[in-house]
């Protein structure tokens, strides 16, 4: 008997395949833009999560501002942020801007950052050929230093720099290592800066002073803990002055990126939801039509012995089919938009995974809710009346 | 012989806003196993009204309607399509074939719902279409036939399920005085096979053939024998008004 039913349904939709094609174009797009539009607002978060955590999740930052009594850190107190608990690494950073000198040509305003050893070890592909600064040069201040690819551009068109002495501020240092060349955009481009032991940046800049500390976290799940033991520490070291410091937790910039895309998927996702319903009416009115258009026929079947159920099945299945049609047609088309969406935004594609059961699901309820109301109407459609219909 | 059908002091009235309107004033009907009956009137005296209850598609105001032993006058919607299912064949004017099946698909309607296997179905379908003379015309959709076709259909789908009854509404009235004629025929070659037939008809000419003619005016019947019956089943039903 459902045999049957099923047979009939797809039989009347068949007969009629230009009607059922735009009965169903409102669940089409409808579904289309449900997919679309959670395949790309995926693509672009995940793109930008793995943004972040090349950066590193697990690193807190702290911008040190200083206050009218203390302009930074000493190294003191550097020594003491290292103590605390759950931490693989600090990383102070001294920043100054100052000429450098090779061979007589020289190069004004260079970004001059001052780094230790945990810097280099926390952060991937940082050092193309060369060695990194290690814990003796930092610790005995070295005049060591690694520079960026436009820095070799500029200063060594046709030689190797390591081992090659430049003058940074008038002071002399040797060149051991090269600098990767940088195409991060959130994180700004290294490829003009030098990279020299921090402890040397401190006395031999002018500036003198820690700007930034990156703390690397090792257990993630401490991360709150840990980062409130940083800033006590740092409140101590600053008088009780909040203003000292500002503290940026990866981990915090992560979740509100994440917080903000779901926010955005929901909100997109609520309009498609929009279009669904719409695209339901449609497949509801065009089986109102149907049913009247077929009343002699529900007359017929029902003199027949057809039970008012066999009825309703029948073109509850109708709508479902067209629903489910349009469901399908809609993945397809939605997944086609997003890869191109994808592919003009620049961020790789992948398929949602429970993207094509979101659809199928959605398509088939629609069918069966906006199908239900035409079906039992035409179920309870008195065969008399039908037959008279003629 | 066996009384198939027997209604006694049906009453069907309608209410037309606030008016009661009486379509059948207490009639009095029995059809014989095996009797083909004519049931006569012009239009507006009732035997639509009549036809729809024989035919369990409408349930009586009031009176008792037992058809093979059942009562079926108080029966609920489902319980009236099953027994429209097993014991009414439906032979109507228009034909009433589905246009987008064909010949074979229309005559195993009936049997779909009264839940047929398909082999069966079809093997029964066939059997009929070929009592009908319609051997090789299964494929083709009412369209490709002619009108008496199409009724031979039609009459191979009343058949298909043996019912108690074939009831009959107008079934030349669609069709020119000559298939008329072949239709009425296949009616009189099914009586003779013992099937049992009630036929509605506003055609005098037409209303010969059956073996009984009632006249139904204003919603009351009256009966007379029919001599020019090829053969006659006596012993027919009761008549009053």
């Amino acid at each position: 008997m459902l045999k049957e039913s099923i047979k009939m349904s797809w039989q009347n939709i068949i007969n009629n395949k230009m009607r059922s094609f735009l009965t169903v174009l409102g669940v089409l797009i409808g579904v289309a833009s449900v997919i679309a539009l959670i395949s790309i607002v995926q693509a672009v978060t995940t793109n930008i999560t793995g943004q972040v955590m090349d950066m590193g999740a697990n690193k807190v930052s702290v911008q040190l501002s200083g206050t009218p009594l203390k302009q930074g850190l000493t190294m003191g107190d550097i020594n003491e942020l290292e103590t605390i608990e759950n931490l693989k690494g600090v990383s102070p950073s001294v920043v100054g801007k100052t000429s450098i000198v090779y061979d007589g040509n020289v190069m004004e305003e260079v970004s001059v950052q001052g780094k230790n050893d945990v810097h280099f070890a926390n952060t991937q592909d940082l050092v193309k050929s060369g060695r990194s600064i290690n814990a003796i040069d930092v610790e005995s201040g070295n005049r060591v230093c690694l520079v960026g690819q436009d820095i070799v551009k500029e200063l060594f068109p046709s030689e190797s720099p390591i081992d090659k002495k430049i003058i940074i501020n008038g002071i002399t240092y040797t060149v051991i290592g090269i600098l990767q060349e940088s195409s991060n955009l959130l994180a700004g481009s290294s490829n003009s800066e030098v990279i020299i032991p921090y402890t040397t940046a401190m006395s031999l800049l002018s500036t003198g002073y820690v700007s930034t500390i990156d703390f690397y976290i090792e257990d993630e799940s401490l991360s709150e803990s840990t980062t409130s033991n940083i800033e006590s520490v740092l409140l101590s070291a600053f008088n009780y002055d909040e203003n000292g410091y500002t503290i940026t937790n990866m981990q915090n910039i992560l979740d509100t990126v994440n917080e903000m895309t779901a926010t955005m998927s929901l909100l997109l996702a609520g309009i498609a939801a929009i279009s669904l319903i719409v695209g339901g009416i449609g497949i509801m009115n065009m089986m109102l039509v149907i049913v009247t258009e077929r009343t002699t026929e529900i007359g017929l079947r029902k003199a027949l012995g057809a039970k008012p159920s066999a009825i309703q099945i029948q073109f509850v299945l109708e709508a479902l089919f067209l629903s489910l049609f349009g469901g399908i047609m809609g993945l397809l088309f939605g997944t086609t938009i997003s890869f191109v969406g994808c592919l003009l935004i620049g961020v790789e594609f992948t398929l949602v995974s429970y993207a094509i059961p979101l659809a199928i699901g959605f398509a088939a309820a629609i069918g069966l809710v906006f199908g239900y109301a035409p079906a039992k109407r035409a179920s309870k459609l008195n065969p008399i009346d039908a037959l008279r219909s003629v | 012989m066996n009384t198939i059908l027997n209604m006694k002091g049906i009453v069907k009235s309608y209410f037309l806003g606030e008016e009661e309107q009486t379509i059948l004033h207490h009639v009095d009907f029995a059809v014989n196993e095996g009797e083909f009956v004519s049931i006569l009137g012009p239009s507006g005296s009732g035997k639509s009204t009549l036809m729809n209850i024989i035919g369990c598609l409408d349930v009586p105001t009031d009176g008792d309607y037992i058809l093979n032993g059942n009562d079926v006058s108080c029966l609920d919607e489902v319980e009236l399509s099953e027994v429209r299912n097993r014991e009414i064949g439906f032979i109507f004017q228009h034909f009433q074939l589905l246009p987008r099946l064909n010949a074979l698909e229309n005559v195993e309607l009936p049997l779909i719902y009264a839940g047929v296997h398909e082999k069966e179905r079809k093997r029964l379908a066939a059997e009929m279409l070929i009592k009908v003379g319609l051997e090789g015309k299964m494929k083709n959709k009412p369209s490709q036939l002619s009108g008496g076709q199409q009724q031979r259909i039609a009459i191979a789908r009343a058949l298909v399920t043996k019912p108690t009854i074939l009831l009959a509404d107008e079934p030349t009235g669609a069709l020119d005085q000559k298939t008329g004629k072949q239709i009425i025929k296949l009616f009189e070659q099914l009586h003779n096979e013992g099937k049992t037939i009630v036929m509605i008809t506003h055609d005098k000419e037409i209303a010969k053939h059956g073996s009984r003619i009632v006249n139904i005016l204003d919603g009351k019947l009256t009966e007379h024998k029919n001599h020019n019956a090829k053969e006659v089943n006596n012993n027919g039903g009761e008549q009053h008004a």
